[in-house]
């Protein structure tokens, strides 16, 4: 158990940088390009870490403390989140709510550190982050109590203990609703093409950058890690979903996560290659369109003679 | 097979909220395709297994001749019309497109509640049929009242008819195939029509703002 969790930390300590820097090639591969080095992500965190900081004067302590809380409390959720073998270190009865709250709570402190450096700039990247994580709230919560219905429970562990084999399958649309739905918040909430796009600097577009450009050094590779990690915890559960764990052997489990995993990145960036960025008005719809999905799988879940 | 037939049904629930949320006309029309191609597979899923040879044979007509029309032959012709009337979106629907995603939501929610209360005389073959067919009405007639543009009407009127369509499918044992190729001609025919009337309106007034309409004078 203890070997398990120190894995466990390791995975969450290391993995997530890569699990970028694939998409970032599978990217550049889809355009014919030759793309950055698949490491690069770890090199521009290494560069970051060993800067020193440069604090505005109107910044107070929530500005420094913005990053460290923020990436404590993602990685926290994924001490929750069972990666194989579907136990994880801190699983507890209610554990769900828990993990969707600290990601949501990370996600604060990052508005709240951007709206404290006093820059209006980052006053309108806040405010846009938090009408859109307000949107894609209710899409990850239904999609996740969709899973809760069907277990008969709130713990990860029984979620995933009672998926059934194969729910890609024609036999269970509801988990290919609810996939669907986590894909779409999946792609709003780590700031992807359809919804904000993550190499921009052009500041009527962005969403995610503008809410960073002030940070510098450490703070800032806090934050970028801390991005990546949410981001991997997300393809995790989405991997969790589609292709349920067959096996009770940890390392078979974690080699076949890492397989879901780096597949759910392929695809993220695939709809990025292929899709063009909605105008920002439009994003409230797409948004509100993953949780009519995730209703309708509510709906379909509380219907007699379901699917 | 019956899992497949309610798969096939939820696919035509999320695309009639796909093109209830969508402003492009062409991507509407495309859904529209879709949704005609998924229901060709409809009667298959439905009645394959426990057909008779002969009406084997009417299940083919129908599967074959949904899918002509309604993926092929519609799209076509309304594709054409897009084409001489030269609009590509739905600018100012009278009702915002978040609202009418919402009223489609609770007509999804409330189409649910009137499956799970009406009493059939045989119980449907597949549990999703009756909401499905109720939602594709539902919707069909959200887009025919708050829509400005003829062309979506006209996918309105389709998608009303695809519910209908599926509400057919439980009488597919009464039922003699012939009408529903009757229908499948009738829907043909009024598309034909409504492209005809919608070029001449576009030549003749430049527009085909629905709204308008009842300035038009010969």
């Amino acid at each position: 158990m203890i070997l398990e969790i120190i894995e466990q930390i390791a995975i969450l300590l290391f993995v997530p940088p890569l699990f970028i820097g694939i998409i970032n090639k599978m990217k550049a591969w889809a355009a014919g390009r030759k793309g950055a080095p698949l490491f690069q992500f770890y090199f521009d965190l290494w560069k970051l870490l060993k800067k020193g900081e440069v604090y505005s004067r109107t910044a107070t302590w929530i500005f420094t403390a913005g990053p460290i809380i923020s990436l404590a409390s993602i990685f926290c959720a994924g001490f929750i989140l069972p990666l194989a073998l579907s136990s994880s270190p801190l699983g507890f009865k209610g554990d769900i709510i828990l993990f969707a709250y600290l990601l949501a709570f990370g996600h604060f402190f990052i508005l709240l550190s951007a709206l404290d450096t006093g820059s209006s700039f980052e006053g309108m990247g806040a405010s846009r982050g938090a009408a859109f994580s307000a949107f894609s709230e209710p899409a990850f919560f239904l999609s996740l109590a969709i899973l809760c219905i069907h277990a008969k429970s709130v713990t990860f562990k029984d979620v995933f203990h009672a998926l059934p084999w194969a729910t890609w399958g024609f036999a269970h649309p509801v988990y290919l609703v609810a996939a669907l739905a986590l894909f779409a918040v999946l792609l709003a909430e780590n700031s992807r093409i359809p919804v904000d796009d993550p190499n921009t600097h052009l500041e009527l577009t962005m969403i995610h950058e503008v809410m960073v450009l002030d940070h510098g050094g450490p703070d800032l590779a806090f934050i970028l890690y801390g991005s990546s990690l949410k981001f991997f915890l997300q393809a995790v559960l989405l991997v969790h979903l589609l292709l349920p764990l067959p096996s009770t052997n940890w390392y078979f489990g974690i080699f076949y996560l890492f397989i879901g995993v780096f597949g759910v990145g392929i695809l993220v960036a695939l709809v990025e290659s292929a899709v063009a960025r909605i105008r920002l008005s439009r994003v409230p719809q797409f948004l509100i369109g993953a949780s009519i999905l995730a209703v309708l799988g509510l709906i379909l879940s509380f219907y007699k003679g379901a699917p | 097979m019956i899992q497949d037939a309610n798969f096939i049904l939820l696919i035509v629930i999320v695309l009639d909220l796909y093109i209830v949320s969508s402003s492009r006309l062409d991507t509407c029309v495309n859904a529209t395709a879709l949704q005609g191609a998924a229901l060709a597979f409809l009667p298959f899923a439905l009645w394959w297994k426990q057909a008779s040879s002969g009406e084997m044979i009417g299940l083919l007509l129908i599967g074959a001749g949904t899918f002509v029309v309604k993926s092929l032959l519609i799209p076509f012709l309304i594709f054409r019309s897009i084409r001489e009337a030269n609009v590509r979106r739905e600018v100012e629907p009278s009702i915002s497109l978040h609202f009418s995603l919402f009223t489609a939501a609770v007509f999804v929610a409330g189409s649910f509640w009137m499956a799970s209360i009406v009493v059939f005389p045989q119980s449907p073959p597949a549990s999703l049929i009756v909401p499905a067919a109720f939602v594709g009405v539902l919707v069909g007639f959200l887009l025919l009242v708050s829509r400005q543009k003829a062309i979506t009407q006209v996918v309105g009127y389709l998608i009303l008819e695809n519910g209908i369509f599926i509400f057919g499918q439980i009488l597919f044992k009464e039922l003699p195939f012939i009408v529903e190729l009757g229908i499948l001609l009738d829907l043909l025919v009024g598309v034909l029509v409504m492209g005809i009337a919608i070029n001449h309106i576009s030549r003749q007034f430049d527009h085909i703002d629905v709204n308008r309409l009842d300035e038009l004078k010969g």
